[in-house]
C-alpha cells in the first residue's frame, strides 16, 4: 500500500477546526516541523493539541499558540515558552498537565485498545483527585483512560512508501505511541526510501499504524540546550 | 564548610553501585554523572529515551536529535539504546531502574516530595517527576537545605502541591546526608566542619540525632 504523499499540503488534507492533534517531538527534539508550519498556514482553529512539551515562542507548537489556533494543550511540561504563560494565566488556553510516563502510557494504550489502566503516578496528588483508586500488592493506584486523536503528527527519520518508520536516536520519544493513537497518522520525514529497502528487522514503527507519509522540505533541527565539552581541555586534539 | 553543588553531587555518586541502571533529574542530579568513582559500572538512563547516556560533545559535535531530558545536547556511549517513552517509563514503573536522584522544593519527614507547582505562579508542569518517584524504590533527593528565603525544606509536613507520598529515603544536602525512616529524619553524617547544632536549627521536621555523626568523607 503505497503512503506516499507529493507533500506537506496533500498529507495534511483533512484537518479542520475544532480536532484534537498529538504531535510528536520531546522539547524541540523529534518533531514535526514541517508539518506545524503548514497548519500555521492552514489557520485551523480551536484544536486540542496532546503533545509532551509546547515548543518555544517561535518554533515548534510555539507558533500554533502565537497565532492562537490551539484552545487546550494536553502535556507534561510547558516552561521556556512565554506565550504560553501568558496565555495559561489568563485564561485563554486550557491546560492539561499529566505526569510524564502516564501520558506516553495513555497514547500506547489509545493505540492498543486498552481503554484504561492503573498506575501509581501522580497517587496521593492533585492529579488523582476525581480519578478512581485501587490498591495493588499493597500499593495504591489511579486509573488513567487512554488518549487517542483525530490526527496524529510524527516524525520519523526514514519511512519506506508502505509507512514503515524508522526514528534517529533520542528524536523517538513520543513519536511511536502517538503514531498508534491516531485515526489517521501522518509521519513527516527525512527520507522516503522504496519498500524492501528498510531491513524488516529494524523496523520502529510497522506501516499499518501510518497512513500517509511525506518527505519534509526543510528540517532547521534547532537544539534548545547547545551542550559541549571543549577538545582541547579534555585533551584531545 | 557547607558544600558547593558539585560536593553534594560528589556525595551522592559515593552511593552508586556497579551493576545499576541510574536516572538523574534537571539540575545537581545530572551532575552526579561527572563524579562516577573510577571501575563502577552503570549506566545512565535519560526518560526521553536513552540507555547508555554519555557526556557532552565536543564543540561542533552537537546533534539535534540526540538530548537528554533536560534537552541538553549529550552523547551516546558505546552499547546505549534508545528507545520511546512508553518503554522508557516502563523501566522506570517497572523497577528496572535501580536508582532515581532527584531535586526537590520541600521534603516531609514521612518522605512526601513537593518539587513540581508553587501556586500563583507559572505551572511548568511534572514532567516525569510523578512517574519517578511513585515507583522507584531508591530515591535520594539532592537539594539545598533551605530555600532561597532561608526557610527549611525538610518539613513536618510539605506546603506545596505534592509531586509523590512517602516515596524519598535519602537527602544529601550542602550540610548533611539524612535517611528517612518511621516517619522522621535521621542525621547520618555532616559536611565537614559543620556542627549538629547548625543542622538542628535548619531542619523543621523531627531530626533524630545520634550520639555521634561523622563527617562525610571525600
Amino acid at each position: 500500500m503505497n503512503k506516499v504523499k507529493k507533500n506537506v499540503a496533500e498529507a495534511l488534507e483533512g484537518i479542520g477546526d475544532n480536532m484534537t492533534l498529538m504531535l510528536g517531538g520531546f522539547g524541540l527534539c523529534g518533531i514535526p516541523e514541517n508539518a506545524i508550519k503548514q497548519l500555521v498556514l492552514l489557520g485551523v482553529r480551536n484544536l486540542t493539541c496532546i503533545s509532551n512539551n509546547a515548543g518555544v515562542d517561535d518554533y515548534g507548537l510555539g507558533l500554533l499558540l502565537q497565532n492562537r489556533q490551539i484552545k487546550k494543550m494536553i502535556s507534561s511540561y510547558v516552561g521556556e515558552n512565554d506565550e504560553f504563560e501568558r496565555q495559561m494565566l489568563s485564561g485563554e488556553l486550557e491546560v492539561d498537565l499529566i505526569p510524564q510516563g502516564s501520558l506516553a502510557e495513555r497514547c500506547r494504550a489509545g493505540g492498543a485498545g486498552i481503554p484504561a489502566f492503573y498506575t501509581p503516578a501522580g497517587y496521593g496528588t492533585e492529579i488523582a483527585e476525581g480519578k478512581e483508586t485501587k490498591v495493588f500488592d499493597g500499593k495504591p493506584h489511579i486509573l488513567e483512560t487512554c488518549l487517542t486523536a483525530d490526527y496524529s503528527i510524527v516524525k520519523a527519520w526514514k519511512a519506506d512508501t508502505e509507512g514503515n518508520l524508522v526514528y534517529k536516536a533520542t528524536a523517538m520519544n513520543f513519536n511511536p505511541v502517538m503514531a498508534m493513537a491516531g485515526k489517521i497518522t501522518i509521519a513527516e520525514v527525512e527520507e522516503i526510501v522504496p519498500a524492501g529497502a528498510l531491513d524488516p528487522s529494524f523496523i520502529h514503527t510497522p506501516g499499518i499504524f501510518v497512513q500517509r507519509v511525506f518527505q519534509g522540505a526543510v528540517f532547521e533541527k534547532r537544539i534548545e540546550q547547545r551542550t559541549t565539552r571543549n577538545r582541547e581541555e579534555n585533551g584531545i586534539r | 564548610m557547607a558544600l558547593d553543588k558539585i560536593g553534594i553531587a560528589k556525595r551522592i555518586a559515593q552511593e552508586l553501585q556497579s551493576g545499576w541502571y541510574v536516572n538523574l533529574g534537571i539540575g545537581i542530579p545530572t551532575l552526579v554523572a561527572n563524579y562516577v568513582p573510577h571501575g563502577l559500572d552503570v549506566e545512565f538512563q535519560s526518560e526521553n529515551g536513552i540507555l547508555g547516556m554519555g557526556p557532552f560533545p565536543f564543540d561542533g559535535e552537537e546533534d539535534a536529535d540526540l538530548i537528554n531530558a533536560g534537552k541538553q545536547t549529550i552523547t551516546a556511549k558505546p552499547g546505549a539504546a534508545f528507545f520511546d517513552s512508553a518503554t522508557s517509563f516502563a523501566m522506570i514503573r517497572g523497577k528496572h531502574v535501580q536508582l532515581t536522584v532527584l531535586g526537590a522544593m520541600e521534603v516531609s519527614q514521612s518522605g512526601d516530595i513537593a518539587n513540581w507547582k508553587i501556586p500563583g505562579k507559572m505551572v511548568k508542569g511534572m514532567g516525569g517527576a510523578m512517574d519517578l518517584v511513585a515507583s522507584a524504590e531508591n530515591i535520594i533527593v539532592a537539594m539545598m537545605h533551605s530555600n532561597k528565603a532561608g526557610e527549611s525544606k525538610l518539613l513536618k509536613t510539605c506546603t506545596l502541591p505534592l509531586t509523590g507520598v512517602g516515596c524519598v529515603k535519602k537527602i544529601v544536602t550542602e550540610l548533611a546526608v539524612l535517611k528517612i525512616e518511621e516517619g522522621k529524619f535521621w542525621l547520618m553524617e555532616r559536611a565537614p566542619g559543620v556542627s549538629v547544632e547548625e543542622i538542628k536549627q535548619k531542619t523543621e521536621g523531627e531530626l533524630v540525632v545520634p550520639d555521634f555523626v561523622p563527617e562525610m568523607v571525600f
